[in-house]
């Protein structure tokens, strides 16, 4: 990979760059403000980026701010994250026409459509770690998800790394970010002192290929080396952490930690956090018909484990308390994701904190179970260490 | 990309996507009790079935109404389909009122499978709860087909009423040959009952087994399950001989919806068939 150039674009280049991937025949998605919050749409220019806007974030708040530059990142995570392209909320699975004694099923989910050729364009961190952790859901098991997999492998990601500290945000704690490492085509760092550019750091060959129709020039030391201060200075001002070890051995020992009790008093069920959560990938499927009865649908639509029709069966849901799911939610985040795809579920975007209604935070719920933890095994292996010692 | 319904015996059926239901035509419709039935299907362009192992399940789609994961009734080892199951949801209720010649997909099979090749040389006692004689059915008759290859075979069974039995001609054939034991027990008799009364677990101690030597498979209720397993346990069965057969939610039977969830397992693949050791503390968990 020493091949790759580092460049430095201007940065009125950045237009340049979002036309070069629409001659790509790409559909730019990028972060734009819609009324009272920057969200993920197709863009046309960069000016449809939230140019001098940025985000104050807290448990259960996000309020839409003017910033003194006319910096185009200068806001933490939204609202949006990239799976609703990837992994669409709604997706037609099957139609099936017939009537008794005939049955035609037609594959839509794995037939392709233009619009789908998406060039992902500010891709934060954590939320390319996100995409990795449904690459591996989607993709690495036994039976992969064709629709995800066909728009995934198509995607022209533009990585930005992160210059500032969302409110809610923790990712250099869960170590996924606030620098893009891997899997990007493009990064970008925004600098602004008494100049405005962009560090534009190339993945892939077909990053170069966008790049080299972009106004631009080898990235200098000096200029690299401030996008690198200002990252770290990002990465030290993140107010919150979660301690992503033995995260398993620590909730699998705490099923029946009273904490459980305290939030379930609070959650709401609401299901806010696993929509807007970026690694979140449990969808259930709806049948539909049309009013004469000759065609059916099949339609995939993302699910939540907080609702009690999620774990239903004959006799009742098996989860039916508050308790039971937020500790499903969490541990499932935490712990099983750790078995089942060899890394926690959680990126540290910040997102469930910041859009839960009664600002539950993943953090501080985890922390608290872990310091009963950590005290637990203390006692235990002073208890150990006494009696070896005796 | 490589389909997931493509299977051996079938070469000539593809399909691109894992959610898309194949066509099956009803052969047979059979009522076996006031709320159960069997279907008996074929696939509809007359080429042959997946191959597939005893324990495993499909997910039945009825048209316009929705799919719903049935584990599969019949012998691996003879042609068609078979699935037995109950009218309980909207899913099941319109199995219910299929009639020969009518068309349902399917998609499978899925899960994981009984032991029964583990099994040989070894004694087997079989229990089933309720609707729980199904899913076992396959691993009976693979057993069978290869008697010779086991120990004692003994089909313990229980269910709510003398009505509610299952297969009642079949248990009457397994009950007649010489090289099979089978138990029934109902939780509440009726005047004509003849037979034991009381929980399943009870014709453990009526079922002269090897302890050292048995594999156990066990279907019904998760505390039926729980209670059996213990047993069998108390009674020196080796607790990672003891197999089980879980039920969840689940809408995808391919691990990508995430609703059958079971702590770190997906029951619908990781599952349904369980080692008892594989999951033994989570069965003790509420709300798992």
């Amino acid at each position: 990979m020493s091949t790759l150039m580092t460049y430095r674009i201007e940065h009125d280049a950045l237009n340049e760059l979002i036309q070069e991937l629409r001659k790509e025949k790409y559909n730019v998605i990028g972060p734009t403000p819609r009324g009272e919050a920057i969200v993920l749409d197709e863009i046309t220019s960069a000016l449809e980026l939230p140019i001098g806007k940025t985000d104050e974030q807290s448990p259960a708040q996000y309020h839409l701010k003017d910033r003194t530059d006319k910096a185009y990142f200068g806001f933490s995570a939204g609202p949006h994250s990239w799976k609703k392209y990837l992994f669409p909320p709604i997706l037609r699975l099957v139609t099936a026409s017939g009537n008794g004694s005939d049955l035609q099923i037609s594959d839509d989910a794995s037939k392709p459509n233009e619009e789908e050729k998406y060039a992902l364009f500010g891709v934060r961190a954590c939320d390319l770690s996100a995409i990795h952790i449904q690459d591996q859901v989607f993709g690495d098991g036994t039976y992969k998800d064709p629709a995800y997999l066909r728009v995934r492998n198509q995607a022209f990601i533009v990585a930005v790394n992160c210059t500032r500290a969302g409110g809610t945000c923790f990712c250099s704690s869960v170590r996924t970010g606030p620098r893009a490492r891997v899997g990007f085509d493009l990064a970008l760092s925004e600098v602004i002192d008494n100049e405005h550019y962009f560090i534009v750091e190339v993945g892939t060959e077909r990053g170069e290929k966008v790049m080299s129709s972009v106004s631009r020039r080898p990235a200098g030391d000096t200029e690299m080396e401030k996008a690198d201060r200002l990252i770290r200075a990002a990465a030290q001002l993140t107010g919150r952490s979660l301690e992503p070890d033995n995260t398993r051995e620590i909730l699998y020992q705490n099923t029946e930690h009273p904490r459980w009790d305290v939030v379930a008093a609070r959650c709401l069920s609401c299901a806010n956090c696993t929509m807007v959560c970026p690694t979140c990938f449990c969808a259930t499927v709806e049948d539909t018909t049309d009013l004469t009865g000759t065609e059916a649908q099949r339609t995939r639509k993302w699910d939540s484990c907080f609702t009690m029709d999620f774990s239903y069966i004959h006799g009742g849901s098996v989860r039916p308390s508050a308790r039971g799911r937020y500790r499903h939610w969490l541990t499932h985040k935490l712990a099983s994701w750790v078995d089942q795809f060899g890394t926690i579920g959680c990126v540290g975007c910040g997102r469930c904190i910041t859009w839960c209604p009664v600002g539950i935070d993943i953090t501080e719920e985890f922390r608290v179970i872990r310091e009963t933890y950590l005290m637990t095994s203390r006692v235990s292996s002073t208890k150990e260490a006494t009696h070896g010692n005796s | 990309m490589a389909s997931v319904l493509e299977v051996p015996s079938d070469t000539t059926f593809v399909s691109a996507g894992p959610m898309v239901p194949r066509p099956f035509v009803v052969k047979r419709f059979r009522k076996e009790t006031d709320d159960t039935f069997t279907l008996e299907l074929e696939p509809k362009e007359g080429r042959s079935r997946f191959v597939f192992g005893p324990g495993q399940f499909n997910m039945v789609y009825v048209y316009g109404v929705g799919e719903v994961p049935i584990s599969i009734s019949g012998s691996p080892s003879t042609p068609g389909l078979i699935h037995t199951t109950r009218a309980v949801g909207t899913v099941t209720k319109a199995m219910a009122k299929l009639k020969k010649g009518d068309i349902v997909g399917i998609r499978g099979p899925y899960g994981t499978t009984w032991p029964v090749k583990e099994a040989r040389s070894h004694d087997v006692v079989i229990v089933a709860g309720g609707i729980g004689l199904p899913p076992l059915r396959g691993a009976i008759y693979e057993i069978l087909s290869n008697r010779k290859d086991y120990g004692k075979v003994v089909l313990l069974y229980g269910v709510r009423t003398p009505a509610d039995i299952l297969f009642k001609d079949e248990l009457e054939q397994w009950r007649a040959r010489f090289d099979m034991e089978v138990f029934i027990t109902v939780d509440r008799a009726v005047s004509e009952w003849r037979g034991n009364v009381g929980v399943v677990t009870t014709l453990i101690s009526k079922a002269g087994f090897d302890p050292q030597n048995t594999i156990a498979m066990i279907v019904g209720p998760e505390v039926m399950m729980r209670f059996t397993a213990l047993e069998f346990i108390k009674r020196s069965v080796k607790p990672d001989s003891i197999y089980l057969s879980m039920e969840r939610n689940m809408k995808c039977g391919i691990g990508l919806c995430g609703h059958c969830q079971f702590g770190p397992m997906f029951v619908c693949k990781d599952g349904p068939v369980f080692r008892y050791t594989q999951i033994k503390d989570l069965l003790v968990k509420w709300e798992i």
